[in-house]
C-alpha cells in the first residue's frame, strides 16, 4: 500500500497538449477520483501512472519511489478496465490467478489467495465458470478480485462501471466503496460521471483539457468551486457574470449580488457568481420576508418538470433563465408563468474570478 | 405453401447437383481403385491387388514419404514464422510498416508458373540448385504469405486491453504473447498451418520446377506416372490421400469453428 505523488507532469501527441503540468498528490488508503469530460486527459493521467505510457517531463512516484520509467508490469499496480479485459481462454479462478502465476507463486498458495479474493467480491462459488458466462456485474467483480489479488501498491479504475446499467452500478459502487475500505488500498478511480465522482471518492480532481481545473473533497468542491467550469461540470450551478464590487458583483443591469464565499476578487475586475439551484428559494413574494441582507431577484416561471420528490423551476429573469430545485414538501406548487420572487443568502454564493 | 414446397425442392436439387459436382469426379476414381479392370471397364469386380501393388511401387512411396516431410516442415517452418510476422506487424509501429504488409500480398497473385521458373534461376544462382531442399524453401516462401493473412485477420478481433491487463498484473512480453495473445490466435495459427500444409501437399508447378528425378513429390510422381502410361496404383494412392486429408479437414474443423468464438 502507498501513495502516489504527480507532479508537474505533462504528455503530449503530436501537437496535442493531453497533459499540461498536472500535480497531484494522492494520499495513502484514499479513494480518488479523477472527473472531467472526454478528452480531458484523465485516462492519459491513469494511464501515466499505471505505466503503460510514460510522461514527456515530470515526476511519478509510488510510495515515494520515482517509477516515471518504470514499465507496468515492474510498477505492482492493479488496473480494472473499463471492457474488464477477463482473459477469454481462462476460466474465473485462472483469470484470478493470473497475476500470482506470473510471479511464479505456488500452486497451493494461488489456490488459496484466489479463493480468498473470489469470496471477497462474492463469487466464492463462481471459479470454475468461463467470462463468457457471466453477467457484466460479476465480470466486473472478477475483474476487481483479480486486480487486488496480487495486493498491489495501487488500485486503477478506469470508467469501470461505465458498462452497468443505473441500478446495478449504485449496487457496484457501493460494493467496490466496502472493498476498497476492508483492503485500504489507495485507490484512483477515473469516471465522467459527476454523481458517481460525489457518491463515491474521499477526493475528486477535476480535469478539463489537460490541466488541474480543481482538487479536494468533494463538499469542497461542490460547495466552493472556483471556476465556472467546475461549477457547472459537478453539480448543477446558475452563474452571474459582472463586474467585482468587493462584497460580491454587480450585473450589467445594475443589480448587486452579495457573495461571501469564494474567492476574493478586488473591485473592478470581472467575476462571476455561482449559486446551485436547491439554495434558492423561489415564492409569489407575498409571504414573510427574507432575512436582511438577503439576494433578491424577481422573474417569471417559464417551465416546472416534477420528479417526485422534488421540482426544477426554470425562471427567466432578462434574458436569463435561472433554475430552482425545490423539495416537494406539500407546499403549493407554482403554475407555469407565474411571476415569482427569487431570494438566497450571500453565504450560498460563491465568487468566482473571471478565468 | 405449394411455392415454398417447389422451392425447397429446387434448393435441395441444386445442393446435391453441386456436391456431386464437386465429389462425383473423386468417387469414381476411389471406386475405380478397387476395379479389377485396369481401364475402367464394367461391370465392376472387387479388389485390392492395386493398393497391393502400390505398395511394392518404391518410387511412388518415396514420392509419398517425401510430399508428407516437406509439407509438414513446411508448414511447421511457415507458421511459427508467419504467426511472428504477424504479431509484430500487429504489435509495432516501424519504419516502412505500410511498404512491407502491401508487399506481402502480391506473391499470393503472381503465377507459380513464374513463381517456379524465378525460383529455378535464383536457386541455380546462388548454388541450391534443384531437390528436396530446394523444393522446401519453395513452399516455405509460398505458404507465409497465407499463414500472415490468416492469422493477422484473427489478430484484428483481438482486445489490446487483454495485453494491457496481463502487463498490469506482472506478465512479461514472453508470458503475455504465450498466455494470452497466442491462445486467442490459436484458430487463426491453426488455420493459417492448414493452408501451408495444402499449399505444400498441392503443389506441382513449383515442385515440378525443383525437383530431380530421384529427389521429388508425390503430385510430380503421379504427373510422371500417368506420362509413361496410366495404371490405377494412381487411383489408389490418391483414395489414401484424400481420405486421410478429408478426414484431418473434418477433425480440425470439430475443434476449431474458424473466425468465431471457441
Amino acid at each position: 500500500m502507498a501513495g502516489v505523488q504527480v507532479a508537474n507532469v505533462s504528455r503530449s501527441f503530436g501537437a496535442h497538449k493531453a497533459l499540461d503540468n498536472v500535480s497531484i498528490d494522492f494520499a495513502d488508503g484514499g479513494f480518488y477520483a479523477l472527473l472531467g469530460p472526454s478528452g480531458s486527459g484523465k485516462t492519459t493521467l491513469l494511464r501515466q501512472i499505471a505505466g503503460f505510457d510514460f510522461p514527456d517531463s515530470g515526476r511519478i512516484a509510488i510510495g515515494g519511489e520515482s517509477v516515471e520509467r518504470v514499465p507496468v508490469e515492474k510498477r505492482r499496480i492493479g488496473m480494472v478496465f473499463q471492457n474488464y479485459a477477463l482473459f477469454p481462454n481462462m476460466s474465473v479462478a485462472d483469470n484470478v490467478a493470473f497475476g500470482l502465476s506470473v510471479r511464479g507463486e505456488a500452486k497451493a498458495t494461488i489456490a488459496t489467495e484466489v479463493q480468498r479474493a473470489l469470496d471477497l467480491v462474492q463469487l466464492g462459488k463462481l471459479g470454475g465458470r468461463k467470462p463468457h458466462q457471466l453477467s457484466g456485474g460479476q465480470r466486473q467483480r472478477v475483474a476487481l478480485a483479480r486486480a487486488i489479488v496480487t495486493k498491489p501498491r495501487v488500485l486503477l479504475l478506469d470508467e469501470p462501471l461505465g458498462a452497468l446499467d443505473k441500478a446495478l452500478r449504485v449496487d457496484m459502487q457501493i460494493e467496490l466503496k466496502r472493498i476498497q475500505r476492508e483492503i485500504g488500498i489507495t485507490t484512483i478511480f477515473v469516471t465522467h460521471d459527476q454523481e458517481e465522482a460525489l457518491t463515491m471518492s474521499d477526493r475528486i480532481g477535476i480535469l478539463r483539457d489537460g490541466r488541474l481545473v480543481q482538487e479536494g473533497p468533494p463538499e469542497e468542491i461542490y460547495d466552493r468551486p472556483q471556476s465556472e467550469f467546475a461549477a457547472t461540470f459537478l453539480g448543477d450551478a446558475n452563474i452571474f457574470r459582472g463586474d467585482a464590487t468587493g462584497s460580491g458583483i454587480k450585473l450589467p443591469d445594475g443589480t448587486t449580488i452579495a457573495a461571501s464565499t469564494g474567492a476574493s476578487v478586488p473591485a473592478g475586475a470581472k467575476a462571476s457568481c455561482a449559486v446551485r439551484p436547491e439554495r434558492i428559494r423561489i415564492s409569489t413574494g407575498a409571504t414573510k420576508p427574507d432575512p436582511a441582507g438577503a439576494n433578491m431577484l424577481t422573474g417569471q416561471v417559464s417551465k416546472r418538470i416534477f420528479a417526485g420528490n422534488n421540482s426544477t423551476y426554470f425562471v427567466d429573469r432578462d434574458g436569463q433563465t435561472l433554475k430552482v430545485i425545490v423539495q416537494n414538501t406539500g407546499a403549493e406548487r407554482l403554475a407555469e408563468g407565474q411571476p415569482v420572487v427569487l431570494s438566497w443568502s450571500p453565504g450560498s454564493t460563491v465568487l468566482i474570478a473571471a478565468a | 405453401m405449394a411455392t415454398t414446397r417447389i422451392l425447397e425442392w429446387v434448393g435441395r436439387f441444386y445442393v446435391v447437383l453441386l456436391l456431386g459436382f464437386l465429389y462425383l469426379p473423386i468417387i469414381i476414381m476411389a471406386a475405380m481403385s478397387f476395379n479389377a479392370s485396369p481401364f475402367y471397364q464394367l461391370p465392376f469386380e472387387w479388389t485390392t491387388d492395386w493398393y497391393a501393388s502400390l505398395w511394392q511401387n518404391d518410387q511412388l512411396i518415396a514420392a509419398t514419404w517425401n510430399s508428407i516431410e516437406i509439407a509438414i516442415i513446411t508448414t511447421l517452418i511457415s507458421t511459427v514464422l508467419g504467426s511472428m510476422a504477424s504479431l509484430a506487424l500487429y504489435r509495432y509501429e516501424f519504419r516502412g510498416k505500410k511498404v512491407l504488409q502491401a508487399l506481402l500480398f502480391p506473391p499470393i497473385a503472381i503465377p507459380w508458373l513464374i513463381t517456379g521458373t524465378a525460383m529455378l534461376i535464383f536457386f541455380f544462382g546462388v548454388g541450391i540448385g534443384r531437390g528436396l531442399v530446394a523444393i522446401l524453401l519453395g513452399h516455405v516462401a509460398l505458404a507465409l504469405p497465407y499463414v500472415i493473412v490468416v492469422v493477422s485477420a484473427r489478430l484484428q478481433t483481438f482486445a489490446p486491453e487483454l495485453e494491457e491487463a496481463a502487463r498490469s498484473l506482472g506478465a512479461n512480453q514472453w508470458q503475455v504473447t504465450m498466455r494470452v495473445t497466442l491462445p486467442w490466435i490459436m484458430p487463426g495459427v491453426i488455420a493459417g498451418g492448414l493452408f501451408a500444409f495444402a499449399v505444400s501437399f498441392d503443389q506441382f508447378v513449383v515442385s515440378y520446377f525443383l525437383s530431380t528425378p530421384g529427389q521429388t513429390t508425390l503430385p510430380v510422381e503421379i504427373y510422371a506416372a500417368i506420362r509413361k502410361g496410366f495404371t490405377p496404383e494412381i487411383n489408389a494412392v490418391s483414395t489414401i490421400i484424400i481420405v486421410v486429408s478429408m478426414a484431418l479437414m473434418l477433425l480440425t474443423a470439430r475443434f476449431f469453428k474458424f473466425g468465431g468464438e471457441k
